[in-house]
């Protein structure tokens, strides 16, 4: 994404009630051209329904939203510069594939010859040449989705809508569409914008991501900064997994930082400043790859962090349990005082997973960069 | 396996035997018997003597008859046309009525079910008749027209009741007044089975709400409207009581010709080859359909 983009969508202050349900809260957001936008978030957090009010679906309550600079909030869907790949595809069952792709230009009186060369365009796009002919009950879901997302792309829309465009597929067809999806946009330079509840396809695909819950948007940032820069506790365990401390910021300078976390019998020590309040209450998010595991027992004293004073960012535990992935073993690790921390650990070796075993006491520690501070 | 089919084939027989046994004693026997007597004489005042003779076919099909039918065919026709105009948009409004108020309109729409027919079809003719609602509604409005064009010197002549009760125009009314349930509901259910997606995608493909209704609803709604159509339009070429009482003495349908026969005419054959006459015709029609259907079906494979 290059900062110097045009803002093609603008979402000003945009609520959404339906009855006494606040599905959408006062969201404002700026989608800009190019873009492979992502909306995230749990089921009911009203990512759909901003979807639904930029296709004409819904109209907002209250708040605005501008495509290109025009307000198109009370703009029939019709006339909207946007198409949409339905959740369920929509294909219709009565057309055959060519016609379920011309439908649009043939609405808009786009002539015949014009339109079959339009048509045969998008079928190559979405790699269904030759399937025109074909009615959608001999297509596989995969093939469906395809022609939904040709007959949208064949209008040339300022942006193309996707609802959860690769729930209803199978795991091994999804990681495929994922990396076709993301080449399809490449390719046709269109804004995409899509909504899912799922955090890999969204990390995996989107360019930039908003994530929301209970109505509100709660970040809007890069896949990586979401993981890596989380801006609250929230959307720190909705992406990936994580280890969440509470804790009392003790020591806060400019260059580095001290929380006290009941759990951890150590205190937890930071490389940078918090913009906190003194003794304020914060939470520590730790990612399960980023806390290594060392032996701990007879003669093994504990491991030096070169960044970290001593005395800190290590604990002792015992490994309770082990989930073997293959690339990656999963350790959920007791601490003194009960408390569960999970660390992850890859496999690089073929035999990597058995230095580790089942109540085997170990050290858990951590560099002063890997730990996150959250305010909320 | 084995055992459990033929134990499974018992629990069919058990359950399946008696309607079977029962639609056989009391359906096909005595259909079977009026079918004889379609070829059958006269041959005493109680008597019939099946001779194998086809005079009361010939005589069916008189051109006194023929257009008896024709009408049936055409009064059923117009009322089912005239259902379809105005049930496929209650049809409609019913689908994307709210939850609550769905139950309550389909409610309405069976109300009329729990009366019986003879009471309504009287009910309409206090509303249809010279002295009815309806004329006195329109001749109340006349009067009232009339005071006033008065006051600026043009008085209105009096009012002449409409002719509404014993005509055509009532046969049709009342069959419409009848079959327009029979008509919704099926409607109803191909409507409310339709996927709302379909519809958004059509608005969003740049479609208006007409081209949608026409080029997405209505063809989808097709095995709707061909049950509609169906369930509408055989009880209306049969239709006998709607007729009798509301029709004047040039709007006979084919049932009262053969009431007449059975009864006032004592002429059972006759009666009977008229009846199986309108039965042939329906089976040609399903015949028809059905080939259609197979040809389209193959067309879609």
């Amino acid at each position: 994404m290059n900062t110097g983009a045009k803002t093609i969508i603008r979402f000003e202050n945009v609520t959404k009630a339906f009855g006494k349900v606040i599905a959408v809260d006062d969201v404002t957001l700026a989608i800009e051209e190019g873009e492979f936008f992502a909306l995230l978030g749990p089921s009911g957090c009203g990512k759909t329904t901003l979807l639904r009010m930029l296709a004409g679906f819904e109209t907002p309550s209250a708040g605005r939203i501008l495509i290109d600079g025009q307000d198109i909030s009370r703009t029939p869907p019709n006339r909207r510069p946007v198409n949409m790949v339905f959740q369920s595809y929509a294909v219709f069952p009565h057309m055959s594939v060519a016609e379920n792709v011309g439908y649009g230009l043939r609405v808009d009186g786009v002539a015949t010859a014009e339109r079959a060369r339009r048509v045969e365009e998008a079928l190559a796009l979405v790699k269904l040449e030759g399937y025109g002919a074909r009615k959608p009950d001999q297509l596989s879901g995969g093939q469906r989705q395809r022609v939904a997302i040709a007959r949208a792309l064949v209008k040339r829309p300022r942006v193309l809508l996707l609802d959860e465009p690769l729930s209803a597929l199978d795991a091994k067809l999804r990681e495929q569409m994922r990396s076709e999806l993301a080449q399809l946009q490449e390719k046709v330079g269109i804004t995409f914008l899509f909504v899912t509840h799922d955090q890999d396809e969204a990390l995996a695909m989107a360019t930039r991501c908003a994530v929301m819950n209970r109505g509100l948007l709660q970040q809007v940032a890069t896949p990586s900064d979401l993981y890596e820069y989380p801006n609250s506790r929230f959307v720190a365990d909705f992406i990936g997994s994580v280890n969440l401390f509470e804790g009392r910021l003790v020591v806060d300078e400019p260059d580095h930082a001290v929380v006290a976390a009941p759990d951890l019998p150590t205190p937890v020590f930071l490389d940078h400043g918090v913009t906190g309040a003194h003794e304020a209450t914060v939470w520590v998010a730790l990612r399960p790859e980023k806390i290594e595991l060392h032996k701990r027992g007879e003669g093994r004293p504990a491991p030096a962090l070169e960044d970290t004073p001593k005395g800190h960012n290590q604990v002792a535990g015992v490994i309770r349990q082990i989930a073997y992935l293959g690339s990656e073993s999963v350790y959920e690790v007791e601490l003194e005082g009960g408390r569960m921390v999970r660390a992850l650990r890859s496999n690089l070796a073929r035999r990597d997973q058995e230095d580790f075993t089942w109540d085997e006491p170990v050290w858990l520690a951590w560099h002063a960069c890997s730990p996150a501070i959250l305010l909320s | 396996m084995d055992e459990s089919w033929k134990r499974a084939r018992a629990v069919f027989a058990t359950f399946a035997g008696p309607p079977v046994l029962w639609l056989a004693a009391f359906f096909l026997v005595p259909l079977a018997i009026i079918w004889a007597y379609s070829f059958g004489d006269n041959a005493s005042l109680t008597r019939i003597a099946i001779s194998g003779t086809l005079a009361n076919y010939i005589h069916a099909i008189q051109p006194l008859y023929l257009g008896i039918i024709a009408k049936s065919l055409w009064f059923a026709g117009l009322t089912t046309a005239l259902c379809l105009v105005i049930g496929f948009p209650v049809a409609i409004a019913i689908t994307f009525a709210s939850e609550k108020s769905k139950a309550w309109l389909l409610l309405l729409i069976m109300l009329p079910f729990w009366t019986n027919l003879l009471i309504r079809t009287y009910a309409l003719m206090a509303v249809l008749r010279t002295e009815g609602y309806i004329n006195f509604g329109l001749g109340f409005f006349w009067t009232g027209l009339g005071h006033l064009t008065a006051l600026f010197g043009h008085p209105l002549p009096a009012f002449q009741p409409l002719e509404l009760l014993h005509n055509n125009f009532a046969v049709v009314f009342g069959l419409v007044y009848v079959q327009l349930p029979f008509m919704v509901l099926p409607l109803y259910a191909a409507l409310d089975r339709l996927d709302r997606s379909l519809l958004e995608a059509s608005l969003d493909l740049g479609a208006g709400h007409l081209t949608t209704f026409a080029r997405v609803v209505v063809p989808l709604a097709v095995p709707g409207i061909v049950s509609g159509i169906l369930v509408t339009l055989i009880p209306s070429i049969g239709a006998y009581l709607t007729p009798d009482l509301l029709g004047g003495p040039s709007s006979q349908m084919i049932a009262n010709v053969i009431e007449r026969q059975f009864k006032t005419a004592n002429d059972w054959p006759f009666g009977a080859a008229l009846s199986f006459l309108l039965m042939y015709m329906t089976f040609v029609a399903i015949a028809v359909q059905a080939i259609v259907a197979r040809g389209r079906k193959a067309r879609g494979r």
